[in-house]
């Protein structure tokens, strides 16, 4: 089974959930951070690195004694990375995505292939060895993270391919294409749902995001019950009943929730009862989706 | 011409409630929602919406069934792996293709059209806080950082048409396209930060990519007493790469209050809000209006 942790807003508590779910995970299990541009899972899992691959796209570098000036790779590259300036073509390989058309078209054999680095991707233990961990990050200055996740995508499957395992996967937040990008070949997503006005707006997108993949979405809410806010959890609430969303879970606001967090350390770990809304989040997620399953309301809401 | 963009690298920091403490305080204004993923400003600032433009960026491939012979070259050339064959047919999944065109322009019986990909919409508007420029991604859709290029453009020019000296930008989370294309141009960012390892790790990205860049970047703590140990960190780190520390904030209710209130946080008498009104002073006294 594979699942993304996804999220509209930033900050709605995937890395939280993630971290905590991969600690009780009581089946083979990969966990991997496909949230290049802002990774964080491993600053509460601590990985042991086993292994870094540096990556890279192709882009090309005109070999300027062969080129024959003909302007076809300009005419090619969407991107504008290929320019011809009084006559002369010039590469701008940062504005490069990598779509090979220039390499296509040039009868000259005047592009070679170099590559820009995207990132790096970092595979290793976490848990006590007990779950395998993936990592990706993006070089500072490097504008696109899709290419970098197809190429953590791939080092996912081969790791599978390894030892089969179940993948939990903390996604890039909001509803473009980093996220389509990490959340097309899961078979279930998990949105974070912040009931806050910002985060119900951004949560909302995020479900319409992922409709035309028709995928196996639920829902967990985080931070239900802050004060002054029953409206918004309520809106929650409602929204996953009209549209058949099973609503897995509701984890209280408190502020040692907050704390726990700042400090690095897991949800899980907070209290017995933090540790049975976990297992219970596990196994509602390993049930088939059947339309609405009951969640469990917060029983220590206000202490906020 | 001012331009002050809010970023955080982590999401969830808080970069739109002080977008919003600092949209009601600043004058002579342009309000600026770059976050256009996920935008949020609107929902304190209320905006009707004057003009609404289409945002029209880049294509997608289509197959024509009729005219494709099936031969297989599309497949063969996808650097993305988007073209794929469903019950004996090429057909392009649309959220695999990147719209680069190497297969219409390569495709033997010319058999794929390009049309142009409606990504958007983007608004100019009356806000609560005056001008407002902000839009909204198609979920799902590509194209954000032009986007974002886009909205900072037309914020420039209504801005220099009636003579409003600030751009005030809302930005958005990561250090990925759209916050590339939020930083190009502005001359201080407002880097919001908690003391969390998370929001550590990524500050310090945001601080690369502002060296990077060469903006300057001056340093908001949020939620500072959840870790004070970590948010002394961070105001060390600040000290040692020469980054103006502008003030820290509590964890505070009041902020969740505001917000379901629909109210910017010093519209209203209040410690944190009063505390923003402080580092509004902070900041106009570290980058002048001219």
């Amino acid at each position: 089974m594979r699942i993304a942790v996804a999220s509209g807003k930033g900050g709605a508590g995937k890395t939280s959930v993630t971290a905590s779910l991969a600690s009780i995970w009581d089946t083979p299990l990969i966990v991997a951070d496909a949230d290049v541009e802002a990774p964080n899972l491993h600053l509460f899992l601590h990985p042991q690195i086993e292994e870094e691959r540096y990556c890279g796209l192709d882009v090309p570098r005109l070999e300027i004694t062969r080129c024959t000036q003909c302007g076809l790779c300009r005419d090619i590259c969407t991107y504008k990375a290929i320019a011809a300036f009084a006559g002369r073509i010039s590469i701008f390989p940062d504005m490069c995505h990598g779509c090979g058309g220039c390499f296509a078209v040039c009868s000259a054999g005047a592009l070679e292939r170099t590559q820009r680095e995207l990132g790096i991707l970092q595979r290793g233990t976490v848990l006590e060895g007990r779950v395998r961990f993936l990592m990706g990050r993006t070089r500072i200055g490097e504008a696109m993270t899709p290419p970098l996740l197809r190429q953590e995508h791939l080092f996912l499957q081969e790791m599978q391919a390894v030892l089969p395992a179940d993948i939990l996967l903390d996604a890039p937040p909001g509803v473009s294409c980093p996220a389509m990008t990490a959340a097309r070949d899961v078979d279930v997503i998990l949105l974070v749902a912040d009931p806050t006005p910002f985060g119900f707006h951004d949560f909302r997108l995020a479900h319409q995001a992922f409709l035309p993949m028709h995928k196996d979405v639920r829902v967990v809410i985080n931070r239900a019950g802050a004060a002054d806010n029953a409206a918004g959890d309520a809106a929650v609430r409602a929204y996953c009943r009209e549209h058949g969303l099973p609503l897995l879970a509701e984890l209280p606001f408190e502020r040692v929730a907050a704390e726990q967090y700042a400090l690095g350390g897991l949800l899980v770990h907070l209290s017995e009862q933090w540790q049975q809304r976990f297992e219970a989040l596990r196994d509602a997620l390993r049930q088939p989706n059947v339309g609405a399953t009951v969640a469990q309301r917060p029983q220590e809401a206000h202490h906020a | 011409m001012r331009e002050i963009v809010v970023i955080s690298g982590k999401g969830g920091t808080g970069k739109t409630t002080i977008s919003a403490a600092f949209a009601y305080l600043a004058e002579n204004k342009v309000i600026c929602d770059l976050d256009v993923d996920a935008p949020d400003l609107h929902i304190l600032l209320e905006p009707a919406i004057r003009e609404r433009h289409d945002f029209i960026s880049g294509h997608k491939a289509v197959i024509q069934q009729d005219v494709c012979v099936q031969c297989g070259q599309c497949a063969n050339l996808c650097a993305f792996a988007a073209v794929q064959v469903k019950e004996g047919r090429h057909v392009v999944d649309e959220l695999r293709c990147e719209g680069c065109g190497v297969c219409v322009a390569l495709c033997p019986q010319k058999a794929i059209v390009f049309p142009d990909s409606h990504c958007g919409q983007w608004y100019v508007s009356d806000s609560r806080f005056g001008l407002m420029v902000h839009a909204q991604l198609f979920p799902g859709e590509e194209n954000s950082g032009r986007l974002v290029s886009l909205l900072k453009t037309e914020a420039r020019q209504r801005a220099r048409a009636v003579g409003l000296g600030t751009i005030l930008c809302d930005g958005s989370p990561g250090v990925g396209c759209p916050v590339i294309s939020s930083l190009s141009g502005a001359g201080l960012a407002v880097g919001v930060v908690e003391p969390t390892p998370s929001g550590r790790h990524d500050f310090m990205r945001i601080a690369d990519l502002c060296r990077h860049f060469r903006v300057p970047l001056a340093v908001i703590i949020n939620k500072e007493d959840l870790n004070p140990a970590e948010a002394e960190a961070i105001a060390g780190l600040c000290a040692e790469q020469g980054h103006t520390l502008l003030g820290r904030l509590p964890f505070d209710p009041v902020v969740t209050t505001a917000m379901v209130c629909r109210k910017a946080l010093t519209e209203f008498d209040n410690v944190v809000g009063n505390s923003l009104k402080d580092m509004w002073s902070a900041l106009q006294a570290l980058y002048p209006g001219k």
